[in-house]
C-alpha cells in the first residue's frame, strides 16, 4: 500500500526537479567515472596480467651484439630464473605499395621446432609457419590491418642490406608489442611499425647469426631479485656485446601500458571525490532548506503521531531518491562510457581481447559516502526540528537573527543602500553556506580549467616538438654508426637542402639510487634543424664538458645542474662516464638527453660517427627523394615529420582527446549544478521577501538585485579561487599524467582560466536569468499569506 | 500613464469599483471570489471591511492595491482605472501612493528596524525622514533593532512606520492584528488612527474582529464575495474602548 508520505515524497520531488536533476547530474557524472576509470584499470591491469601470463611475457630482456647459444644454459642457471631463451631479432624495411617510403620493422626468430617458451605470440589468422619453408613468416596482425595484408599475400623486406621475398601465413599478436610505435617515437601508428615472426634458421641466415642470438628473454620466479639477475646476466653477456639487460619496466610496450594504467588510477581517486564532495554538499543545502521550511508540516505529523523516526526516514527517503537515482544512472553511463572507452584502448593496445569490468566496491563507497553525507546534513536539521514541541513547530519560525551581522562596518555602510544591505548581511550571515557555494563553484571551475589547459597542453606538445624544436622534414636512421661522410653523401642528394648528422648512443643513467635507460643523443654545436630548447624556447648550446637533460629525465633521476651523472655506455668500448649536468632542456615528449657530438664521440672511443640524420627538404622533389634514400643500404629507416605529427594528432582527435573533452564538459555540469541551486535556494529561501519588496512598489529589476547580488558575489569571489583550483589541480595533473614518455604543462595556460571564467558568468547568467524568471512569475499576494 | 501626483481631495472617492468581478479558477471549480462589486470610498475616510473568511474582503483589499488583477469589471484610483494599467504601472502606483500592511508584518530580517523603513523612503519621491514615521508609531527606542529582536507588536508598528513613510494616498491594512494580542493590538489600532487623522491617509482595514468597525467612519460588511451592507458611523469609538 502506498501512504501518503509516499505520496508526499513523489510530490515534493516533482516540485524540486530541476534542483533534485541537477544534484542527482553531479552525483551521476562522480559515480560515471569512477565506474569507468575504476574498471577501466581493473579491466586493463587484469587482461594484461593474463595476457603476460599465458604467452609468457619476459621479465627480463638481454641484448647482446652476438653470444653463443650455449651461454642460454649458464642464463638459466642463474638464482631465480625460471627459463631462458634466446632468439635473433633485427631490424628490417617492408615495402608497402601505398607508402613512397619503406615501414620499419621487427623481425623476430621462431624456433625451428615447437613454441618460443618466453615472448610467445598469438595467432589471429592463417596457420603457423612451416619453419621448413624459408620465405615463410607471420606478420603482426594490426599492420597487416593498416595495409590491408591478409595471408596468402606476399611481401618484400629488406634484412641487413638484402631484399627478400616472402609469403604471409598467418597473423599475430604478441604480448611485447601491446603498444607498437616505431623506432624512436611515442605515438602508436599502425602503419608505420610491422612485426615479422619468421624461423630461426632463416632469419639467422640473414643476420649472420648462426649458433648465435643477440637477445635473451628471461622468466623469474617470485622470489627473485631482480637487480642481481640484471646483474648476473650482465657479466655473462659482457663479453659478447651486451647492451645491458633490463627488466619488463623498462620494456617500451610495457611502460605504455603501466603508466596508462597509473594515470588512470591517480584520475580515479582524485577527479570523481571531487563531484561527490560537492553533490554531497548541495544535498545537504536542499535538505536542510526543505526540512526547515516543512518544519510546520514536521509538527503537523509528530502531533498526528507519527515518530521521529519516520519522519526522518520520510526525508531520508528523499535523498535516497535523488543520490541513488543519480548513482544508478552514473552507473549505467559508467558502464557504456567504459565499454566505449575499451574500443578506444583497443585501437592503441593490442590485447587480444579487452572486457570491461566493472569494480563494485568503487562504486559501493563512492555513491555510499555521498548518501551518508548527505542524510547527515539533513539529520542535523531534523534534529533542530524534533526539539521543538509540535505545537512549536508548527508555529512559523521568528525571523532569522541578523543582529550579529548588522553592526558589522557601520561606517561602510553608510555607502549602501537597503537591498546592498539585505545582500551584503546575508552574505555575511551565512558565511559557510556561501563558502560552500563559492568553493563548489570554484571546483567547477578549477577542473575546467584543468581540462582545458590539458588540451591546450597537447597542442602545445605538437607545436613544440614538431615545429620549434624539431624544425626538419624528415630524419634517417642508419643500421649501425656510420662515418659523417654519409652526411655529405646526403647533402648532393636532389632535393636536399640541409643535412644535420645526430649520434644516439644507448646508455644507462645512474644518479644514486635513480637510473634510466635510455639515448645520450651527440648534436652538432650551432644544431639549426633540431635542437635543445630551454623553457623561453631558447636554443641551448651543446657542450664539450657535460649532458643536457631533458626535464622529464632530470625529474626522473632526481638531479640538478651542476651535479654529476653516471652514464653506463651500451656501444662501443662501453666505458662509463662520469660527467656534470650542464643545463636542462624543456621537453614535451620523451626523456632525451644531449650532449656536443664530437665529445660524445670521443667518450665512446669512435670519432666521426653518426647514427642518423635530419633533412630539410624541397618536398616538391620528395619522392624522387624517398626512391632514392631508398636505395641506400646504410638506411635503416627514414621517417617523415608529418607522418609523426599527424599519428600524435590523431590520438588527440579521438581517444584520450575525446575524453579530456568529455571531462570539460562535465566540469560544466558541476558549475552549473552549484550556481544554479545556488540562485534556486536563495530564491526560495527569500520568495516571501521578495514579495514583500515587489509589494512597497520595488521594481522587478530593484528585486531581482536583491536576489541576484548575492549569486553574483559568489560567482565573483569563486573565480579568482577557481583560478587557483585550477593551477592546484594543473599541477596534480601534470603530475599523474607526466613521465618519461609525455609530459603535460604544469601550469595552466592563462587563456583557459579566461575560457573556464566565462563558462562560469555564463552558468551564472543562465540561472539568474531562470531565477529571475521565476521571480517574475511570483504570485505576490500568494508569497505574503503564505509565511515561509 | 503616468498617475497624477496630486493627492485626492478630501469628499472625493479614493477609489470607486463598479461591477468588479474576480473568479479563480474555471467551469465547475471556479470560485467567485468578487461577484460584481459596485463600490465607492471617500477621501480620506477611515474605512474597515468586515467578513467571514472568503467573503472576498482580502480580494479587493488586493485589487486596490494593485496585487491582483480583477476578472471583470473597473477600479479607480481617483481618476485613475487600476484595473487597466500594466504590471509597470501598477508598481509605480505601489510605490507612489500605496501603503501595506499585513498580519504576518513582513519585514526584511535582515535590516534593522531604521533600515526596513529606509528601503521604502530610498525609492519614495517624497518622503518623510524614516525617524520621524518610527516616532509617529511610537517606535524611537528601538530603531536599531532587528526583527528578530523585536515583539509582535513593535515588528507590526515597524511595518506600519514602513508603509506611512512615504506619505501614501492610502494605507492597506489586511489583519493588522490578526497576529497580535489584544492589548497590543489596540496600540496598533491606535497609530493607524493617528495616520488617518494626522496625514490625512484614507485607511482601509481587512479584519474578522467585527468591533474594529466602532471605530471607523464606514463599515463595509462582506459575504459571498458581495457587498452585504454599508454602515457610516455617526461617531467612532476611541481604539482604547474597543474590545474583542
Amino acid at each position: 500500500m502506498v501512504g501518503p508520505l509516499t505520496h508526499k515524497l513523489w510530490r515534493d520531488l516533482w516540485h524540486m526537479k530541476g534542483q533534485a536533476a541537477a544534484i542527482a547530474a553531479v552525483i551521476a557524472v562522480g559515480v560515471l567515472l569512477l565506474v569507468m576509470q575504476t574498471g577501466l584499470v581493473t579491466s586493463l591491469q587484469e587482461t594484461r596480467d593474463a595476457y603476460y601470463d599465458r604467452y609468457r611475457m619476459a621479465q627480463v630482456f638481454a641484448p647482446a651484439a652476438r653470444a653463443p647459444n650455449h651461454l642460454i644454459e649458464r642464463l638459466a642457471e642463474i638464482p631465480g630464473v625460471t627459463a631462458a631463451y634466446g632468439r635473433v631479432t633485427g631490424s628490417a624495411l617492408i615495402d608497402v605499395d601505398t607508402r613512397a617510403l619503406p615501414v620499419q620493422a621487427q623481425a623476430i626468430s621462431v624456433p625451428d621446432r615447437g613454441e618460443p617458451p618466453v615472448n610467445g605470440y598469438l595467432l589471429v589468422d592463417g596457420r603457423h609457419l612451416d619453419t621448413r619453408q624459408e620465405d615463410e613468416i607471420l606478420l603482426l596482425e594490426s599492420f597487416a590491418r593498416a595495409h590491408d595484408l591478409h595471408p596468402g599475400d606476399t611481401l618484400s623486406a629488406t634484412m641487413n642490406g638484402a631484399r627478400r621475398h616472402f609469403r604471409i601465413v598467418g597473423l599475430a599478436q604478441g604480448p611485447e608489442f601491446l603498444y607498437v610505435a616505431a623506432p624512436g617515437e611515442i605515438i602508436p601508428d599502425d602503419a608505420r611499425f610491422g612485426v615479422i615472426w619468421m624461423s630461426r634458421s632463416s632469419l639467422s641466415a640473414a643476420y649472420d647469426m648462426a649458433g648465435a642470438f643477440n637477445e635473451a628473454l628471461l622468466t623469474l620466479g617470485r622470489s627473485a631479485r631482480e637487480a642481481e639477475v640484471l646483474a648476473a646476466v650482465d657479466r655473462i653477456l659482457d663479453p659478447y656485446g651486451g647492451l645491458g639487460a633490463y627488466g619488463l619496466e623498462d620494456h617500451g610496450s610495457d611502460r605504455f601500458v603501466t603508466e596508462e594504467i597509473a594515470g588512470l588510477r591517480a584520475t580515479s581517486k582524485s577527479v570523481p571525490p571531487i563531484f561527490l564532495g560537492v553533490a554531497a554538499f548541495l544535498l545537504y543545502i536542499v535538505m536542510s532548506r526543505i526540512i526547515q521550511s516543512e518544519r510546520e508540516e514536521i509538527g503537523l505529523m509528530k502531533a498526528f503521531g507519527y515518530t521521529d523516526r519516520e519522519v526522518a526516514l520520510h526525508y531520508l527517503r528523499m535523498v535516497l531518491v535523488i543520490a541513488g537515482g543519480g548513482a544508478v544512472i552514473g552507473a549505467l553511463l559508467g558502464i557504456l562510457a567504459g565499454r566505449l572507452q575499451v574500443k578506444v584502448y583497443l585501437e592503441f593496445y593490442k590485447f587480444p581481447f579487452l572486457v570491461f569490468r566493472v569494480d563494485p566496491a568503487a562504486i559501493i563507497w563512492g555513491v555510499g559516502l555521498s548518501m551518508l553525507v548527505a542524510s547527515l546534513g539533513g539529520l542535523m536539521v531534523l534534529a533542530r526540528v524534533f526539539r521543538l514541541t509540535p505545537a512549536a513547530a508548527m508555529r512559523p519560525p521568528a525571523p532569522p537573527d541578523y543582529s550579529r551581522t548588522g553592526r558589522l562596518g557601520a561606517a561602510f555602510n553608510r555607502f549602501l543602500d537597503q537591498p546592498s544591505r539585505m545582500v551584503l548581511r546575508r552574505i555575511t550571515r551565512q558565511p559557510i553556506r556561501m563558502a560552500g557555494s563559492t568553493v563548489g563553484i570554484a571546483c567547477g571551475m578549477g577542473l575546467s580549467v584543468a581540462m582545458i589547459s590539458l588540451m591546450a597542453s597537447f597542442d602545445g606538445t605538437i607545436e613544440h616538438t614538431f615545429s620549434v624544436a624539431d624544425r626538419s622534414d624528415l630524419n634517417v636512421s642508419f643500421t649501425h654508426a656510420v662515418s659523417e661522410d654519409a652526411i655529405f653523401a646526403l647533402q648532393r642528394m636532389q632535393g636536399v637542402f640541409e643535412v644535420e648528422p645526430i649520434r644516439h648512443v644507448p646508455v644507462v643513467f645512474r644518479n644514486g639510487l635513480h637510473s634510466y635507460q635510455g639515448a645520450l643523443s651527440g648534436l652538432v654545436p650551432d644544431a639549426r634543424l633540431f635542437r635543445a630548447l630551454d623553457s623561453e624556447d631558447r636554443e641551448i648550446a651543446m657542450r664539450e664538458d657535460g649532458v643536457i637533460l631533458g626535464a622529464a629525465l632530470a625529474r626522473i633521476l632526481h638531479i640538478e645542474p651542476g651535479d654529476r651523472l653516471t652514464v653506463e655506455m651500451r656501444q662501443g668500448r662501453q666505458d662509463v662516464l662520469d660527467l656534470p649536468v650542464v643545463g636542462i632542456a624543456e621537453t614535451r615528449m620523451g626523456a632525451p638527453a644531449y650532449m656536443e657530438l664530437a665529445a660524445l664521440n670521443r667518450a665512446i672511443g669512435e670519432p666521426g660517427r653518426i647514427s642518423g640524420a635530419y633533412l630539410r627538404i624541397d618536398t616538391n622533389q620528395a619522392d624522387d627523394l624517398y626512391e632514392r634514400l631508398n636505395d641506400i643500404p646504410t638506411i635503416a629507416g627514414v621517417s617523415l615529420k608529418s607522418d609523426s605529427r599527424d599519428a600524435f594528432q590523431r590520438i588527440m582527435d579521438t581517444g584520450a582527446g575525446a575524453v579530456r573533452c568529455v571531462m570539460a564538459f562535465i566540469a560544466g555540469v558541476i558549475t552549473f549544478g552549484v550556481v544554479y541551486n545556488a540562485a534556486r535556494i536563495a530564491y526560495a529561501e527569500r520568495a516571501r521577501d521578495l514579495a514583500s519588496l515587489r509589494v512597497v512598489g520595488f521594481t522587478r529589476a530593484e528585486v531581482s538585485f536583491v536576489l541576484l547580488g548575492e549569486l553574483v558575489v559568489v560567482t565573483l569571489l569563486a573565480i579568482p579561487i577557481g583560478s587557483g583550483f585550477g593551477f592546484g589541480l594543473a599541477w596534480a595533473v601534470s603530475e599523474a599524467f607526466s613521465n618519461d614518455i609525455y609530459q603535460v604543462s604544469a601550469y595552466p595556460d592563462p587563456s583557459s582560466i579566461g575560457t573556464a571564467a566565462v563558462a562560469v558568468l555564463a552558468s551564472a547568467a543562465f540561472s539568474g536569468w531562470m531565477v529571475k524568471r521565476q521571480i517574475d512569475k511570483a504570485d505576490l499576494v500568494l508569497a505574503l499569506k503564505t509565511r515561509e | 500613464m503616468a498617475i497624477s501626483r496630486r493627492t485626492i481631495a478630501a469628499g472625493h472617492a479614493a477609489f470607486e469599483t463598479r461591477n468588479l468581478t474576480k473568479t479563480y479558477g474555471e467551469g465547475e471549480a471556479a470560485v467567485h471570489a468578487l461577484r460584481g462589486v459596485d463600490l465607492t470610498i471617500p477621501a480620506g475616510e477611515f474605512v474597515v471591511l468586515l467578513g467571514p473568511s472568503g467573503s472576498g474582503k482580502s480580494t479587493l483589499l488586493n485589487i486596490l492595491g494593485g496585487l491582483d488583477s480583477a476578472s471583470e469589471g473597473q477600479a479607480f484610483f481617483g481618476e485613475e482605472e487600476l484595473t487597466a494599467m500594466t504590471d509597470r504601472q501598477l508598481t509605480q502606483y505601489r510605490r507612489n501612493h500605496v501603503g501595506f500592511v499585513f498580519q504576518f508584518y513582513n519585514l526584511m530580517p535582515s535590516l534593522t528596524a531604521e533600515e526596513n523603513v529606509e528601503l521604502v523612503t530610498e525609492i519614495a519621491r517624497d518622503p518623510m525622514a524614516p525617524s520621524e514615521a518610527l516616532s509617529l508609531v511610537g517606535l524611537t527606542d528601538r530603531i536599531t533593532h532587528f526583527p528578530a529582536q523585536l515583539s509582535g507588536g513593535e515588528q507590526q508598528r515597524v511595518a506600519i512606520a514602513r508603509a506611512i513613510s512615504k506619505r501614501p494616498t492610502v494605507l492597506l491594512c489586511d489583519e493588522p492584528t490578526g497576529a497580535l494580542d489584544s492589548t497590543t493590538g489596540r496600540e496598533v489600532l491606535r497609530v493607524l488612527r493617528d495616520v488617518n487623522e494626522e496625514l490625512g491617509t484614507t485607511v482601509l482595514i481587512v479584519t474578522h474582529a467585527a468591533a474594529t468597525g466602532a471605530m471607523a467612519d464606514r463599515i463595509i460588511s462582506f459575504a459571498d464575495g458581495a457587498i452585504r451592507d454599508v454602515t457610516v458611523n455617526d461617531t467612532k469609538l476611541d481604539p482604547k474602548d474597543i474590545h474583542w
